[in-house]
This record gives structure tokens, sequence and C-alpha cells, in this order.
């Protein structure tokens, strides 16, 4: 039977033929992205990695208190008695060791944020453990400080002895493990993150509201106008879209002022007294003006691009039907501008939602955002990597959500910057 | 001790071997900017940088997050700055974490003109706070109240008045830290007499009933974080009291003509100074920039620029006029008897223990 | 969309109340931009109108704040930075993303929206995470507080730009030039350089100043990945904001306004040299 499979000219089948043709044209794809696929994973993947790991990691107790949590682990932290004598061996040694080099402070720092008071005992212990040398150490210990003669010192350093915990994500969720391993609320005086991530997002939809009832009027001017006119008055979108945010916010400072343009503008308009003088500034008001300003052009872009796409016809043949205006509009020409719609708001939100610069400057105490706090745990005061990472995650996770929709509604390959 | 300081010794002998022969040699010297590095700028790094042609001094202005960034630094292994100015209850942390180095202070200060030895010269104690040995103190400094003269009926004189809002109408503004002054003045004005402050706070109903007393300004604080803006609020108007760093004030008051005016009651005096970082790449060259930094004579000069007071007791006799406006500094100085009638000493060894968790508490409070 | 000529009384009210609308919203985008100019001027150290400046007195007008912009040497290095960081920022992105988006444009590209979206993330991803992310990992490896470290965390914010635009670009691309330019013997290099760049230099270039911008204007990465030495314009200015606010800021924000409008311009110009290539009317 004569063979029936195609061949190219040099008798390889065709399938065959074409299937090495397109593996080298795959790898000729793969290798052009290669590049900047591995860039962004070391200058960019790996960090926001690094991160998901600090926020879990809990190395440190089990790092420079060794041999106490080896002993620990045979310890029931249920029970009422303390520790055997060999932990309080164990303790000694480990701060002798931290104190001589300088780790004790450390992991003190580490304990002090399940149970206030353990920084001061370990700072105490290091220095006064020196002079312990030999048994009995649990006297010696005890007579240091009376909290080693407490349980609850004990069965915390025993929680966080594993090196993977999950504290730093309860407390961003304002839940407490409790030492029998209750997941509960924090206290109440200590229950701020949730509040901060709804008030975040709450900010996000009011500015992102906004942008849409600014937005789709002037974007709709845009769009119906004739080519020239438009592009003429596009410039006015596009240079505060180009316009650094620092200098925007900056404006929108001396705009809100209390003795700033605005206000002196009312007082001399004679709208308010001058000893009464609005308060525009480091409040919501301010974050949710001056982020509205900021954002505007990318709500109009999208929405521009949408609706140019939209024939003028549609609208005539609806008046032509019988419809008045308004109903034309309510009914045929709003409905194709949904996904404009949709997509410039998911824009702008996710871009809200992560601002740190505009609410930094003018949000004051009630106006700032989660991303606000996330920059004090890393290099304010109340320094705790572990906490900024774990509400860093978070967000990350909302906004991944928020870009799955958005891929929904208009698809990663269209997005469009005008 | 002795063994680290032995090997950052031979690790600086063997640094500063390679480097002695670069031409610059770059020092970052963190500070509080505004009118406080200014101060240090005229007084200490210019001249110093005239006599060693070799030396470029930066400054870094952000002291406010030191303690922070120091850690990161020391923990990552990568120490970029090479002196760092902190208040005495940051340099304790500082110390306990080993992020600061110790040292000998008659090792690496000079004696004073008279040839008492440095460890002596210092004002007493305060070469190791909370006994530690890795301070090396510059100033006393205090915390208190200004006010816009023009903008208030009447003159606040006590500290209650910060927070009556009924007679002293309009915005406070407070600084964004728990450990400088808030949960004192906060007790005091609710009652406390000032010798029991600390006693009281160390009670949980004691910190509840400072909270208490700050909820009933809360809404009229614009709080602030960097030593510049206190008085920046006041000369804006957006506030009618601040609390500040009182040679700030000064430098408003004197320097700019600003309508404010000081009010002293219960002003919470600090100290302040400098801490080596662990790991510093520089160790010779800082060393040698710390004994001429902190001699008598620079002291008394930075009182000069800007009025804080020097922690010498050899300096005091050497304070005498401004520079450059040629007013007398003493009255202006907070240890000046018409200054200090009501005043609280910082209780920089308390909050060197208490600062971690009433940090958490505050701002847990400010986000509420 | 003029007025039509069958248009009734409430009609022609709507069409002029519409048109306010606009003009307000319009004045509202652009009040802020140019209220900052006059205010660079002002004689004194205040953010608001003086007397003087209202009713038009020299004496309250003064050129001071710009000279002090000039001679300031902290702000010249900080131009120096800022422009350096954005250069280097802006041709690592645009190199990298041109050669991603010509892989991703290949129809044969396996995986596309997977990569797709790994390679825009740095757009998606907050600001405040990546910055975070950047400081957590770069101190670790040691490039913490160095320029690199801030140039190499620009170009990983500059590349989703450069590969958009150019991907839009190829969308359009007519690949029976590549296989003319092969028929009549050009090899993939000939063909690259002579036949597809020019094609694709607008979408590069758009592409590259988008990138530009975003390393210029960006201040929250180089805070934390960046120490006093590697100090930018934008860092300067939010941390003179925070603590003195001087006019010198305002100086500056004008500068920088002027430079928006370069900007500006250039890209309009290049989407008209755009379209003309494309053979599509200028309108």
């Amino acid at each position: 039977m004569a063979d029936t499979t195609m061949t190219t000219a040099d008798g390889i089948p065709l399938k065959v033929s074409l299937r090495k043709a397109l593996m080298r044209q795959k790898l000729r794809a793969l290798f052009l992205v290669a590049p900047l696929f591995f860039f962004l994973f070391i200058t960019f993947v790996l960090p926001i990695l690094d991160m998901l790991f600090r926020s879990v990691d809990n190395s440190i107790v089990s790092d420079i208190l060794p041999r106490t949590v080896m002993v620990l682990e045979e310890w029931d932290p249920d029970s009422a008695a303390l520790p055997p004598e060999a932990a309080f061996e164990a303790m000694v040694k480990d701060i002798q060791d931290g104190y001589e080099e300088k780790t004790i402070g450390r992991v003190g720092r580490r304990l002090n944020f399940e149970n206030p008071g353990m920084s001061s005992l370990f700072r105490k212990s290091g220095r006064r453990t020196k002079s312990i040398e030999e048994a009995p150490y649990k006297d010696a210990l005890i007579a240091i400080d009376d909290k080693w003669g407490e349980p609850e010192t004990w069965r915390v350093i025993k929680k966080l002895s594993p090196t993977i915990t999950a504290s730093y994500f309860l407390q961003a969720m304002d839940l407490q493990e409790t030492v029998d391993g209750d997941i509960t609320w924090q206290p109440d005086d200590y229950r701020v993150y949730l509040n901060l991530f709804w008030r975040t997002l709450v900010m996000s939809g009011i500015i992102t509201g906004l942008t849409i009832i600014l937005g789709y009027p002037v974007a709709y001017l845009l769009a119906t106008l004739p080519l020239r006119t438009s592009n003429l008055l596009m410039i006015l979108v596009l240079l505060p879209f180009w316009t650094s945010l620092l200098v925007r916010t900056t404006s929108w400072i001396a705009l809100l002022q209390t003795q700033g343009i605005l206000n002196d503008l009312f007082v001399f308009l004679g709208l308010v007294d001058d000893d009464n003088r609005l308060q525009m500034i480091h409040n919501q008001f301010g974050t949710i003006v001056a982020m509205t300003h900021i954002l505007l052009p990318f709500m109009i872009l999208p929405l521009y691009s949408v609706m140019k796409t939209i024939p003028p016809s549609y609208m005539r043949a609806a008046r032509s039907m019988g419809a008045n205006p308004a109903l034309a509009f309510v009914r045929v020409y709003m409905p194709n501008t949904v996904s404009g719609v949709g997509a410039g708001s998911i824009l702008v939100f996710i871009l809200a939602i992560g601002y740190y610069i505009t609410p930094a400057l003018v949000g004051g105490r009630t106006g700032t955002f989660i991303s606000n706090y996330i920059a004090t745990y890393i290099s304010g005061a109340a320094q705790n990597w572990g906490l900024a990472a774990a509400l860093g995650i978070i967000l990350l996770a909302l906004v991944l959500v928020l870009y799955l929709l958005y891929d929904k509604i208009v698809g990663i390959d269209n997005m469009k910057l005008g | 001790m002795k063994t680290v300081l032995r090997t950052t010794a031979m690790a600086a002998v063997v640094s500063a071997a390679a480097f002695g022969t670069a031409q610059a040699q770059d020092l970052t010297i963190v500070s509080w900017g505004g009118a406080y590095t200014a101060s240090q700028q005229k007084a200490y790094h210019e001249p110093y940088m005239k006599m060693n042609p070799g030396v470029n001094i930066i400054n870094d202005d952000s002291a406010a997050e030191g303690l922070a960034k120091l850690r990161a630094q020391v923990e990552s292994g990568n120490v970029t700055w090479d002196l760092v100015d902190v208040v005495a209850s940051s340099a304790i942390t500082a110390c306990d974490e080993g992020l600061a180095m110790e040292f000998d202070p008659n090792e690496w200060l000079a004696p004073a003109p008279d040839g008492t030895p440095a460890s002596e010269d210092f004002f007493k104690g305060t070469l190791t706070p909370g006994g530690t040995n890795c301070f090396i103190p510059q100033i006393v400094y205090s915390t208190t109240f200004g006010y816009r003269t023009d903008m208030l009926e009447n003159k606040p004189t006590s500290i209650a008045d910060v927070f009556d809002l009924k007679k002293f109408p309009g915005k406070r503004s407070l600084e964004k830290n728990v450990a400088n002054g808030n949960m004192e003045w906060a007790l005091i004005a609710d009652g406390v007499p000032a010798d029991q402050v600390y006693e009281v706070l160390s009670t949980p109903e004691g910190v509840d009933r400072a909270f208490a007393k700050l909820d009933t300004i809360k809404d009229h604080v614009v709080w602030w974080t960097k030593g510049a803006q206190p008085p920046q609020l006041l000369a804006d108007g957006e506030v009618v009291m601040a609390s500040a760093y009182n040679g700030r004030l000064f430098s408003a008051i004197a320097e700019k003509n600003q309508p404010i005016a000081m009010m002293w009651d219960y002003q919470v005096f600090d100290l302040d100074g400098w801490v080596v970082p662990v790991g510093t790449k520089n160790l010779e060259a800082v060393k040698k920039y710390l004994r001429f930094a902190t001699d008598t004579q620079r002291l008394a000069d930075q009182a000069k620029y800007i009025s804080y007071g020097p922690a010498r007791y050899s300096s005091a006799p050497l304070v005498g006029k401004h520079a450059d406006l040629g007013i007398d500094m003493k009255p202006h100085m907070p240890t000046d008897p018409n200054n200090a009638k009501t005043s609280l000493n910082l209780d920089y060894v308390w909050w060197a223990d208490h600062r971690e968790e009433l940090n958490e508490r505050f701002n847990a409070w400010l986000a509420q | 969309m003029s007025l039509p000529a069958y248009a009734g009384p409430g009609e022609t009210i709507w069409y002029y109340t519409y048109r306010g609308i606009c003009a307000l919203i319009f004045t509202f985008l652009i009040v802020p931009i140019f209220v900052i100019i006059p205010l660079s001027f002002n004689a004194e150290p205040y953010f608001t109108f003086t007397p003087e400046m209202l009713s038009f007195d020299p004496a309250g007008y003064s050129l001071k704040w710009y000279e002090e912009f000039f001679t300031d040497s902290s702000w010249r290095n900080a131009v120096i930075n800022s422009f350096v960081i954005a250069v280097c920022a802006t041709l690592i992105s645009t190199t990298l993303g041109t050669i991603a988006a010509l892989g991703l444009s290949q129809s044969a590209m396996p995986f596309r929206t997977a990569v797709m979206a790994m390679m825009i993330s740095p757009m998606i991803v907050p600001l405040i995470i990546s910055a975070a992310g950047m400081y957590f990992f770069y101190t670790r490896i040691g490039l913490g507080s160095t320029h690199l470290g801030v140039i190499l965390a620009h170009a990983a914010l500059g590349t989703p730009f450069v590969v958009i635009t150019v991907t839009a670009t190829m969308v359009g691309f007519d690949r029976s030039l590549i296989r003319a330019s092969n028929n009549l013997g050009a090899d993939g290099v000939t063909t690259f350089f002579k036949v597809i760049v020019p094609l694709i230099l607008p979408g590069v270039i758009s592409g590259g100043l988008f990138a530009f911008i975003t390393s210029f204007d960006e201040v929250v990465v180089v805070l934390f990945v960046g120490s006093v030495e590697q100090r930018t314009i934008p860092w300067k200015m939010f941390s003179g904001i925070r603590e003195e606010i001087r006019p010198t800021i305002l100086a500056v924000a004008t500068l920088l306004v002027c430079i928006s409008i370069c900007l500006l311009t250039a890209l309009e110009l290049l989407r008209r040299r755009n379209e003309r290539m494309r053979g599509l009317s200028p309108g």
C-alpha cells in the first residue's frame, strides 16, 4: 500500500515538520520574553515573596533561645506547674549567650508584641544573669524577677517557639490566639485594622464614585465633539495626568489650608467668618478631594476610549423612533458605556486603595489609608516588620481579587491608556 | 564587652588602613533637621570640615525614625550611618539591642579645659542612662508649648489650658509620639501631682486615665512627626497651640519674628546625644569627629545658635550671646529659673522599658 | 455635536447647562495645576496670595525662590539624582520591555495571558507593597541605600508601560512586511532594525516616556529603598512639604509643570506621526 502521509520537500512528514516549526516559534517567543521575565522575577517577584516570608517568619525565638525551646517541647503549657529546672537552666544559659552577643533585646522585643512586659523582663534579666554560675537556676532566675515564676511567661515563650507563626496575620485582622489556642478578638483598645481596611475601602469607593460623576460628562463631551476641539480640550485632561503627583498634592495643600486660598476666597466673598474657617485639610475631606482630582484622568481616559467606539447613529436612530433625548441617552447610550465605566472604576479603585503620598500629606489622623500604617510599621517608632508584611499581604490579596474582576470585565490585553 | 571592643577596633584599624589613602572621607551624620541640624552644622560640622579638609559631612535628617532605621541597618549587616543623634531613652534601647557601640568616655571624649576627665564633666548620670555605656550626651532640651499671641483671646499659662477647649478654642498640635510628654501632661492636667506621674502611669488605670484626658481634645489635634512642623503649623495659623522642642520655637520667635510666645508650664526635660552604630564603616573618623564635636567649647558654641543647654558643667559659663542676632541666650534656655518654675524630668529609663507597649496602645488609639 | 436646528427650549437650556458643568469640571482639573505658578513668585514665605500680590504690586513678587532652587546644593544633587536614576531606569525598562513585547505578540506565544499578567503586575500591585517588599529584599541582598537598587526598582516599575504600549503598537503591525523583508534576502537582525524598529518606534518612545515620568515622579520606593544620597526631587518636595513649607517647593513645582507640558507636546507630536505613518488622517 502506498504511503499516504504528506511530506515536505525533504521527505520529512508534514506533521513532524509543522510541529518542529511551531516549537521553534514558541521557543523564539519564550526566548524574547525571558530577559524581562527573569529581571522582574528578581527585582519584583522575589521582594513580594520575601514579604510573604516575613509575615509568617518567627525563627527569631528558636534562634536566640535554642536550649529553652528544646526543653519546653516536653513541657505541657496547660498544666498549672512551672517548667522543670532544666528549662530554667536552659533559659539562664540562653540569656547569658544572648547578652554576650547583644541579641537578647531583639527576642525580648518579639515576645513583647504578644505579652507586654517581656521586653523589660529580658532586658533586666540580661544584665543580672551574668552572675549566675550554677544550680539552683530556678530560684536564682525567680529572684531576679517574679515574672519567671509565673507559668504565663513560659506559656508565651512556648507559644512563640515555632519558626512559623500566624500571629501577625491574626493581629492584622484584629484577632489574637490565646495561650489555650483559641482565636478571639483583640481587646477593644487594640482593634483597629479591620476598621482601617474598611475606612480605606469606603474612602476609595467615594473617590471612585466622585470620579464617575465628574468624569462621565467630560468624557461624553470629548467623545462627541469634533476631533480638533476635543484634542484641544483633551490637553486639559492630560496635563494633570502628566503633572507630578507631588505638584498636585502641593497645590491642594495651598488651596485647602485653613489660611489658604479657598478659605481666603470664601472669607472675601462673605461665605465664611474669618474666625470660623472651613477645615478642609488634615481630615478625610482633604484626602477625598485631592485624590479625586488626581485620579479623575484615570477615569476619563478609559471612558473616552470606550465612548469613541459608540457610533453616533445609535442615538439618532433612537430619536428617530420617537424617544426624547433623555430617554435615548439612558436606554441606548449608557448601557453601551458600562464596560468603560467598569474598567475606569476598577482602575481608579485599585489605585486609590494603595495610595500613600496624598493621604500622608493631607489626611491628618482620620484621612490616612492602610498604606500609611504599613509604612509606620516599617520605619516608625512602633517598628514591627512582621505586622507590616502581614498587612501588606492582605492588601495585596484584596487588590488581586479586584484585578481578577477587572480581567473578567475588560481583559488584560485590552488595557488602553488613551 | 572587651572582645567586642577589641574586634571592632581591629576591624576599624584594618578598614582605616584600607581607606586611609582616600581623598574625601564621607561621614553620614543623622540628626533631626531644620534649625537643630543648622545649629550643628554651624557649631560642629563647618569648623571640623575647615580643620580637616579631607572630611565631608553629610546630613541625614531622619533621626525621627532613627532607631527603626538603625535596627534595619544593623540587622541587615549594611550600616551606612556613622553617627546618630538620639534621645536618651532611644539610646538605652539601642545599646540593649546591640545597635550602638559601647565605649569608655575617658578614652573617646575630651576632658574639660581645666583637666576634669570627661566622665566627670558631663552632667552626673548622663553618660550611663539606664546602666548603658553607649550614649554621648550633647544637650538638655525640653518639649514645651508655643501659642499664637494674635489668635487667642486668653493667653494660656498652665498645662491644663491645653486641654481647655472652651477658654482656648482652636486646634492644637501634639507630637505623634507616646514617649515625649503627652501622657505626662494628660495626667498632670487631670490633677496628678508631677512627682507621682510615672507611678500612676505604671498602672493600667493610670494609662486609661491619660488616654481619657487626651480623648477630650483628640478631634482638635493635628499630629506632628518632625521637629520643624509645629512652628510651621503655628506660623501658618493651622493651630493655635503646639508642643515643640523649645529650641525650634526660639528660632521661630527670635529669628523669624513670628507672633508666637512660649508657655513653659511643666516643660518636659530630656537628654539628647549621639550614639555610634555598631558596624559603622568609618569608626576612626567618627571617633576623631566626636572628640572634637563634644568638647567644652563646641557644646557652648551650639548654644549660640539654638536655645538648648549644653550637657557639660564646663560649658555652661561659656554660653553667651546669639551668634547672628546678638541677644543673650541665657533667658531663653529651658533651664533658666524664669522658665523652669515648673518642670518635669522625662524618666527615660522608665520609657525605655515601657515605650513598646504604650506605643502599641497609642497607635491603636490614634487609629480609632 | 452642536445644537441641532430642531432643538426645543428645554434642550437648549440643557445644552448650555451641560457645557457649563463641563467647564466647571475642566476648571477643577486645571486650576490646581496653574494656581501654584503665581504663588511661586510670592515675596513672602507663605503659601497664599498676599494683598500686595492681589493688587499686582511688584514688591509682592520675587524670584528669590527660583534663586534658592538653583543655588542650593542639595536641590542640585536632587536634580542630578532624579535624572540619572530616571534615565538609567528608562533605558533598562525600554530595552527589556520592547524585546518582551515582541515575544508576547508572536502568535505562537504559550501562556500569553499568564505571562502578560506577570509583566504588568508592577503596575497593579499597590506601590506601598512593592516599596516595602523591595526594601526588605534589597537590604537582604545588600542593594539597600544604593543608586543601583533604586534604578533596578524603578526599571521594574516602568516596564509594564513599555510592554503595554509596544504590544498595542504590534497589534496593528502588518506581519507580511516581515515576510516581504525575508523574501528580499534580509536576515532576522537586519529585518529587525530596518523594518520592525521604525514602525514600532512611536510605541517604544511613548512607553519610554511613561517609564521616564514614572521614575522621575516616583517617591515611595525611593523613600524606602534609598537613603539620603539617593534623594530625588519628589523626595525633597515630600519632606519639604512635611517640614517647612517654603515657596521653593512651589518654584520646583512650576518647573515640573513646564516639563510636563513639554512631555505632553512630545507625546502629541508622536501620536500625530504615528497616525500619519499608518495612513490615517490626523483629523
